[in-house]
Parts: structure tokens; C-alpha cells; sequence
């Protein structure tokens, strides 16, 4: 009894480690499964934007404009707050961190470059991840279990062209955007306090960052952006595609979806980093 | 009569032709090797309770899936074989009236009905507008075209869904569920309303359902399934009499609800319970 009770615990906790290994093995084909699917759904975005037209399935521009407010020009306010408070916040820190050194007067190229190289774009990323990215699993969620996106497609409306590229486009577009003016106001938060704790007058401090910023900077800074729009379009969407079991079902893939893109987003730039600086 | 002799005897090409369709769900099999063919101006109503598999056939042959055993065949083009254009030529004659209505939430109940028509022709839009508000007196929904779809009522949803499906004047016209959760009298009101427009605009109706009133009411033909399997199909006599057990007990199903046993129902309540 005893040694049957025993083969029957260690064949149970084969079984129990198989079952685990089969998990991972699932979850690691459904996260390969995914990244192939948001390739598919870039690619076959591009191909709707550049040939709807001549094909008279054209990606509205309406609802290109529409994605655009949603994604960009209702951004605005928040934006403006978190550049603001982040450029004053870096000022501090750089001065604080240079006077160690008794080098304060120095600090203007280090927020320079830390804002347009690194905080802008990734601070633009996670809000609009935030925003945005969440907003459209939800959408598309909601909408796969009511039987729009089928109805979609036997209208004979491909739903990649109708939902996926629109918001696609307005994304590239306007988180680059979003960034260009994140390091602006950024830029100018710290400068405030600056001249505000230095002494340095705004002309001045103007002056010397037009001097310390190369357009190199700002596009190492804009470029990212472009790759975060991607990711936070295609996360979205592929996570409200995958939605089923209902209302709670669009509430976990809209967490996931803010998840994935913020993971996504720093995973990326931190490659994009170790790629571009190097070379 | 067996399925198969059911479908012959007329000359007229099928619509849609469905042969040994077998799919699964996972490892589960949801549809068992399903053959029928839908013929040209008939109403065609496939009737079973739920899990029978009605839904999943309704989205092969609506071409929402490609079969990977058996073969789909819509107005002669093979589902399998059909490119990306061809699907979207198919379903310019195909209309939908989803179950819950699927009307697009983001736009006015208008806006939704003019889609198909903006999608796929070059008309303008005051041409649009007029072919849209036709489509809604049809379905009794003048005046309703700027409300958005959340504030409309369940029989107003499936109207608006029936407008939008046949916009297009299409030459099939498939029904999800089309009197469920309705009221009677709204329900009887819809099923003449399917009826008028097959008249109307001379298409071949697919309706799924599983009320049995509006299935008899409707139907040139009812096909049942259950488990994945196609029970019977014929004409409305010939499902009714169909000496099949099954069959009997689907059409009956409210009768025999009404004759329980008292007694075996209460023991199979308290069995647990009264198990030692």
C-alpha cells in the first residue's frame, strides 16, 4: 500500500512537472503565435495604405483624423504636465548631482541630452501605451465579441483596413509628434528652474542648448518614438483580437495590452540604445 | 427519406453547397461530416437546440472559416480555393442579420446601414442617404437613423440589422436567431417581415433558429441538427413526421417539459441530498 501510495506520488509529480512544461511550452507557441500576428496585421496595414486606393478599398482619412484627436491632440494636457514636472525634476537632480563635483553650470547638456535622447520619447511612449494602447484593445475587444469585426468582414470590409490601419498611421504619426513636443516642453520646464536656481538667464540657457543638441539627438529621440507607436498599435490590437469570454475578458486583455506595450517599449529602447550608441 | 434524396429533385443550381463538412473545435468535434445544398428563392431553416453546431455551420457558410475536411461551395466558388478578392466579390451578394444585431457601436444607426453601400459603390451621398432611409421604412424605422445602436430596443436592433443586411440587395440572406429574446407578437411581426423581403427582393433565406413557431412559419425546408449532425432535412410535412426519435423530441420538447413526472423531478433535485 505504502509503496503503491509512493510510484503513484512520484508519477503524479511527473505528471504534475509535465503538465507545467507543457504550460510554458503552450504559452511560449501563443507569445510566437502573437508577435507573427502583429508582423501580419503591420504588413498587411502598409499594403492597405499604400494600394487601398488603387484597389477603391481606400483606409478612410476620416477616421485616420479621428484616431489622430484621440491619439495625439487629446494627449496634449497630460503631455504638457508630465514634460514639465520631468524637465524641472531632471534640473534638480542634475544640479544636485554636479555640485558634488562643483560643476552646476554644466548641467544644461546633461537634461539636453537625457530629455531628447531618453525621457521625451519614453515617457510619451508609456502614456500613450497607457491611453491609447489600452483604449484600442478595449475597442476592438468589445467589438470582436459583438460580432462587429464579423460583421465587418461578411460586409465584405476587411477589418485590417477598416480599424487596424487607421489607428496604425495615427499612431506612427502623432507619437513621434507627442515626443517632438514632449522635448519642448521638457526642455523648457528645466530651463525655468535653471535660471530660476543658477542664475542662468532663458536666452542664455536657450543659447547653449541649440549648441550641446544635434539633430542627431532629437532624431535618436524621434526614431524610437516611431518604433513605440508600432508596438503600442499592434500590442493593442492583437490583444483585442485574441478577446473571448466577454465583458471580463476585454478588461484582461486590456490590462495586458498596457502591460505588453510598456514591456515592449522599454525592452526596445533598450536595444535601440545598445544598437545605435555603439556603432 | 434520408438526407441525401432530400436535396434532389430540383433542376435549379444551389446557392450553396456544403459536402462532408467535418470541423473541430480543439480536440472536440463540433460539426460530423455535413452535406446540404441550399436552393435558389428558398427559405432554409436550420433548426437545433444549443451546442447542436448551428452556429459554427452558420460561419462556414457564411466563409468566416475555410473547412479543413469537407468543402464549401457559395454560388459556385469554392471557399477553399477563393482568393481574397473573391470572398470580398461574394459577399457583396451576402447579407447578415447577426444574433445581437452587430451593428457598428461607434456609428448612428444610419451611418451603419450606408456603410456597405460608401464601402462598395461609387454613388454619392445624398443617393446613399435615400437607398439607407428606403432599406429603413422597409424594416419600420423611418425617423430612427440617428440614433446610435445602444439606445435602440432588441426587436429595433434586429430591424436595423435586417436593413443593413439587405442594403445591398443581396441575392442570399442569412439570419442569426432572428425572434430570440423578442416577444411574441415582435417576433411573429420579424418572421414577416424576412418573408416579405424574400418576396420583395427575391433572395434565397438562411434562417437559424431554435424556435420551433417561427422555424414551422417560415421555412420551405428545415434542416436539424444535433451533436454536429444533420438529424433530417426536408420540407416543413416531412420534418414534422419524420419517425426519427430525435427529431420527435426537438419539435416536441414544450410538450414534454409540460407531462414531467412530479415525483422523478423532485428525486432528481434531492438526489444528492437524500443519497446516504
Amino acid at each position: 500500500m505504502a509503496v503503491d501510495g509512493g510510484s503513484a506520488g512520484v508519477s503524479s509529480l511527473a505528471q504534475a512537472t509535465a503538465g507545467r512544461l507543457e504550460q510554458v511550452g503552450r504559452r511560449v507557441a501563443a507569445a510566437a503565435a502573437g508577435i507573427g500576428f502583429g508582423a501580419a496585421l503591420f504588413i498587411e496595414s502598409a499594403f492597405w495604405l499604400i494600394v487601398g486606393r488603387r484597389r477603391r478599398q481606400p483606409v478612410r482619412v476620416a477616421a485616420v483624423i479621428e484616431e489622430m484627436m484621440q491619439v495625439g491632440v487629446r494627449a496634449i494636457p497630460i503631455v504638457t504636465v508630465l514634460s514639465a514636472t520631468i524637465g524641472v525634476m531632471l534640473a534638480i537632480q542634475g544640479i544636485y548631482t554636479l555640485s558634488l563635483f562643483g560643476a552646476e553650470s554644466r548641467v544644461t547638456i546633461g537634461i539636453a541630452l537625457s530629455i531628447t535622447r531618453e525621457f521625451a520619447p519614453l515617457i510619451t511612449g508609456i502614456l500613450v501605451a497607457g491611453r491609447s494602447g489600452s483604449a484600442l484593445a478595449a475597442r476592438l475587444g468589445t467589438m470582436n465579441i459583438s460580432q462587429e469585426i464579423d460583421a465587418l468582414r461578411v460586409m465584405g470590409i476587411n477589418p485590417v483596413r477598416f480599424l487596424v490601419a487607421p489607428s496604425l498611421l495615427a499612431m506612427i504619426v502623432m507619437v513621434p509628434a507627442l515626443t517632438f513636443y514632449s522635448d519642448l516642453v521638457a526642455l523648457a520646464g528645466a530651463g525655468v528652474y535653471v535660471s530660476f536656481e543658477l542664475g542662468i538667464s532663458l536666452p542664455a540657457y536657450a543659447d547653449r542648448l541649440i549648441e550641446v543638441i544635434s539633430v542627431d539627438d532629437l532624431l535618436h529621440g524621434l526614431g524610437k518614438s516611431v518604433i513605440f507607436a508600432a508596438l503600442i498599435a499592434l500590442v493593442g490590437v492583437v490583444n483585442g483580437a485574441a478577446v473571448s469570454g466577454g465583458a471580463e475578458g476585454v478588461g484582461r486583455a486590456t490590462t495586458r495590452a498596457v502591460v505588453q506595450a510598456i514591456t515592449a517599449i522599454v525592452i526596445t529602447d533598450m536595444l535601440f540604445v545598445f544598437v545605435v550608441t555603439r556603432s | 427519406m434520408s438526407p441525401r434524396e432530400a436535396q434532389q429533385g430540383t433542376g435549379r443550381q444551389p446557392v450553396i453547397e456544403v459536402e462532408h463538412l467535418t470541423t473541430h473545435y480543439g480536440a472536440r468535434r463540433i460539426l460530423n461530416d455535413v452535406s446540404l445544398s441550399v436552393r435558389e428563392g428558398e427559405v432554409l431553416v436550420i433548426m437545433g437546440g444549443s451546442g447542436s453546431g448551428k452556429s459554427t455551420l452558420l460561419r462556414y457558410l457564411l466563409a468566416l472559416e475555410r473547412p479543413t475536411s469537407g468543402r464549401v461551395r457559395i454560388f459556385g466558388i469554392d471557399v477553399n480555393r477563393a482568393s481574397g478578392e473573391d470572398l470580398t466579390r461574394l459577399r457583396r451578394r451576402m447579407g447578415v442579420a447577426f444574433q445581437g444585431g452587430a451593428l457598428l457601436s461607434s456609428m448612428s444607426v444610419g451611418e451603419n446601414i450606408m456603410l456597405p453601400l460608401r464601402e462598395h459603390t461609387d454613388l454619392d451621398h445624398s443617393t446613399i442617404r435615400i437607398m439607407a432611409r428606403m432599406k429603413l421604412e422597409v424594416v419600420d424605422l423611418a425617423g430612427f437613423e440617428h440614433l446610435m445602436p445602444a439606445e435602440l430596443s432588441g426587436g429595433m436592433t434586429k430591424r436595423a440589422a435586417l436593413a443593413r443586411a439587405v442594403v445591398m440587395d443581396p441575392k442570399l440572406l442569412f439570419c442569426d436567431e432572428p425572434s430570440a429574446g423578442l416577444d411574441p407578437v415582435v417576433a411573429a411581426a420579424l418572421d414577416e417581415l424576412i418573408l416579405r423581403l424574400r418576396d420583395a427582393l427575391g433572395m434565397t433565406v438562411i434562417v437559424v433558429t431554435h424556435e420551433l413557431d417561427s422555424a414551422f412559419k417560415i421555412a420551405d425546408r428545415i434542416v436539424v441538427l444535433e451533436r454536429g449532425a444533420i438529424l433530417t432535412i426536408g420540407t416543413v410535412e416531412e420534418v414534422r413526421n419524420c419517425a426519427d426519435a430525435r427529431v420527435q423530441n426537438l419539435i416536441n420538447r414544450r410538450l414534454e417539459l409540460a407531462e414531467l413526472d412530479p415525483d422523478a423531478y423532485l428525486q432528481r433535485l434531492t438526489r444528492d441530498a437524500v443519497a446516504p
